[in-house]
């Protein structure tokens, strides 16, 4: 029985970094109505970025997290004028599509580099032993810094003019624009800032598990879910849907192999979709 | 009537030249650079099925191949079943699978639908892992004795590459079947308005699933064929996402929509990969040159290599379709 208390433990600790890469996802699709299907592969980048600097300064990977996050920025607006910028408002096939191809060469480059065998970083924090269950200091660490970063989020979108033009283009772009927000360049903060959680969400899995270049797919594929479940456009609400997640991993996993896992996360996906296609945790904006 | 449009009988003749060349000489290499031509064709212009005539982007379009590959060769290997039945009932059994799923997750449009795919992708795989008649993740070997019914492993192998180009006629066939037809029609105006093609009497929910079900049904004949030819399968070549995605940059290519762009696009880039693949300095780029590829498509020239040609000589329509 405590078992598969320390198991949901576990859950709830992993759940919160799922959160934190979800709320990149889920950002950039309420705010510009775009999949981001980079989203993987730059979750990816996060975590080689993260190898590389540890392996350069050998520094507290949680100190690593900002210029990581300051790289996802960076690297958002590149990719935002590269693939995001000219399919805004076309057919949902373009956006689809045009995210897809970076995230094919992106992936391509990242194999040439490093090929598809797995990586880690190699740092550990002191755990916590209650009886005779462990619970790793990396992991408590990396919940607590998606924590930090999910709160700076949200008091960066309701308390900042930045943040606030953002949510008044997610819920109304004309009429933004003839408030006098530019919304281009609205739309391509709100990316760059999208890719940069998904980057610190890469960082921090990289400090709980070996990964390899082709890693972010699983965890795109479990940002999508905890999206549809959290509902668009609410970085909160994603958190705690990501939350729900890793606790819901933590309790089946000690029952069923780790294989069986996407199986039922795809389950629940198309299950959450068609009973609540708003999302449990509030309303997608139309 | 089919039997009056040219590319009807273009088809026909591309699919004797396939069979006849490599034949002809006994050129074995020649064989198998075309059967992966073949192989890409059929995989291309069922895809276009959904991507080009329905406008629902389907990512994980070579989950049928897989499975089809997969209940083949078990059908063919352990059953002892002869290859044809086993092909067909693979293909059977994978479209009634397809057509369950597709009742359900069709109800979701659009970008939902092209995010469920993947999902459906990633679960047959994670299923086919675990399940223990097929061997897990080691997969599953040809048993030398299969070969027998068909002559033994030589004559075998050429009786699976005719059949294989006669699933490519068949894909190119039945894409331009449905492309004149009242069946065709109803998903083209899916494709551009959902909502009104339901006003005017279209049955999205049933003419999707029906489309994402026939879609299914060839590509897992070639699955079961390519796999028992090659002697073996394991979960990630069966289902391998980067041939999935390579899929949607061919029709891209070639373009979208269109019967005779997505069998071009699928045999041109299959050649570029080919060579990509084999040649020592980029071997390691053909995603990359893939993803430039499709990025370059999708802004410049929407319409593929055939929309760029009807813009140059707009009577071609009605030839090539």
């Amino acid at each position: 029985m405590s078992g598969i208390l320390a198991s949901m433990i576990d859950g709830l600790l992993i759940g919160s970094v799922y959160g934190l890469a979800a709320m990149g996802l889920s950002l950039i699709w309420g705010v510009m109505d775009v999949i981001n299907l980079t989203h993987g592969s730059m979750i990816a980048l996060g975590m080689f970025g993260m190898y590389l600097l540890f392996g350069a300064i050998a520094g507290n990977p949680y100190v690593l997290l900002l210029p990581v996050l300051a790289a996802g920025l960076v690297l958002g607006i590149m990719v935002y004028w590269l693939s995001v910028s000219w399919v805004i408002d076309r057919p949902i096939l373009m956006s689809l599509l045009s995210t897809f191809a970076v995230n094919m060469m992106v992936i391509g480059i990242g194999t040439a580099i490093w090929s598809t065998s797995p990586y880690n970083v190699n740092f550990s924090l002191p755990g916590l032993t209650v009886g005779d269950y462990t619970f790793t200091g990396n992991h408590m660490a990396a919940a607590l810094s998606a924590l930090v970063i999910s709160g700076l989020l949200e008091l960066f979108l309701y308390h900042t003019r930045a943040g606030k033009a953002i949510r008044a283009v997610s819920d109304n772009r004309d009429a933004s624009e003839l408030m006098g927000i530019s919304s281009t360049r609205v739309l391509m903060i709100a990316f760059a800032i999208g890719i940069a959680l998904a980057a610190a969400a890469g960082a921090l899995v990289s400090t709980l598990f070996p990964f390899t270049i082709l890693s972010g797919a699983g965890y795109q594929l479990k940002s999508f879910v905890v999206t549809v479940l959290a509902g668009l456009g609410k970085p909160l609400g994603a958190l705690a849907a990501g939350v729900l997640l890793g606790l819901l991993e933590g309790i089946v996993s000690p029952f069923i192999a780790v294989s069986w896992i996407p199986l039922i996360e795809f389950g629940l996906f198309v299950v959450v979709l068609i009973l609540f296609p708003r999302g449990i945790f509030g309303r997608a904006t139309a | 009537m089919i039997l009056r449009r040219p590319l009807f009988w273009l088809i026909l003749v591309l699919a004797g030249l396939f069979a006849w060349f490599p034949q002809h000489n006994n050129n074995v290499a020649l064989r198998e650079d075309l059967i992966l031509v073949a192989v890409a064709i059929i995989l291309t212009t069922n895809l276009n099925l959904m991507i080009g005539y329905t406008g629902y982007v389907n990512f994980g379009h070579i989950v049928f191949y897989g499975l089809g590959g997969y209940i083949g060769l078990y059908l063919a290997t352990v059953r002892g079943w002869h290859l044809i039945t086993a092909a067909l009932t693979a293909g059977v059994v994978v479209s009634l699978f397809a057509l369950l799923f597709g009742l359900g997750i069709l109800r979701l449009r659009g970008a939902y639908f092209a995010l469920a795919t993947i999902g459906v992708l990633v679960a047959v795989q994670a299923f086919v892992s675990n399940f223990e008649p097929w061997g897990r993740s080691t997969g599953m070997y040809v048993a030398f004795d299969s070969y027998a019914p068909l002559g033994g492993p030589k004559h075998a192998l050429w009786t699976t590459y005719f059949l294989i180009i006669g699933v490519m006629a068949l894909s190119l066939i039945l894409s331009l079947g449905i492309k004149s037809s009242k069946f065709g029609l109803g998903l083209f105006a899916i494709r551009e308005d959902e909502d009104a093609a339901i006003v005017l009497g279209v049955n999205a929910t049933v003419f999707k699933a029906i489309i994402y079900s026939v879609s299914a049904f060839l590509p897992a004949v070639a699955g079961a064929l390519m796999f028992f030819k090659n002697g073996m399968i394991d979960p990630s070549i069966a289902f391998e996402y980067m041939l999935s995605l390579e899929g949607i940059v061919m029709l891209m290519l070639g373009g979208q929509g269109t019967v005779a762009g997505s069998a071009l696009g699928a045999a041109l880039y299959e050649r570029l990969r080919s060579y990509l693949l084999t040649s020592p300095r980029l071997s390691g780029f053909h995603l990359v040159i893939a993803g430039a590829l499709l990025l370059l498509v999708i802004r410049l020239a929407p319409g593929g290599l055939i929309g760029w040609f009807y813009r140059l000589v707009p009577r071609s329509r009605e030839v090539i379709e």
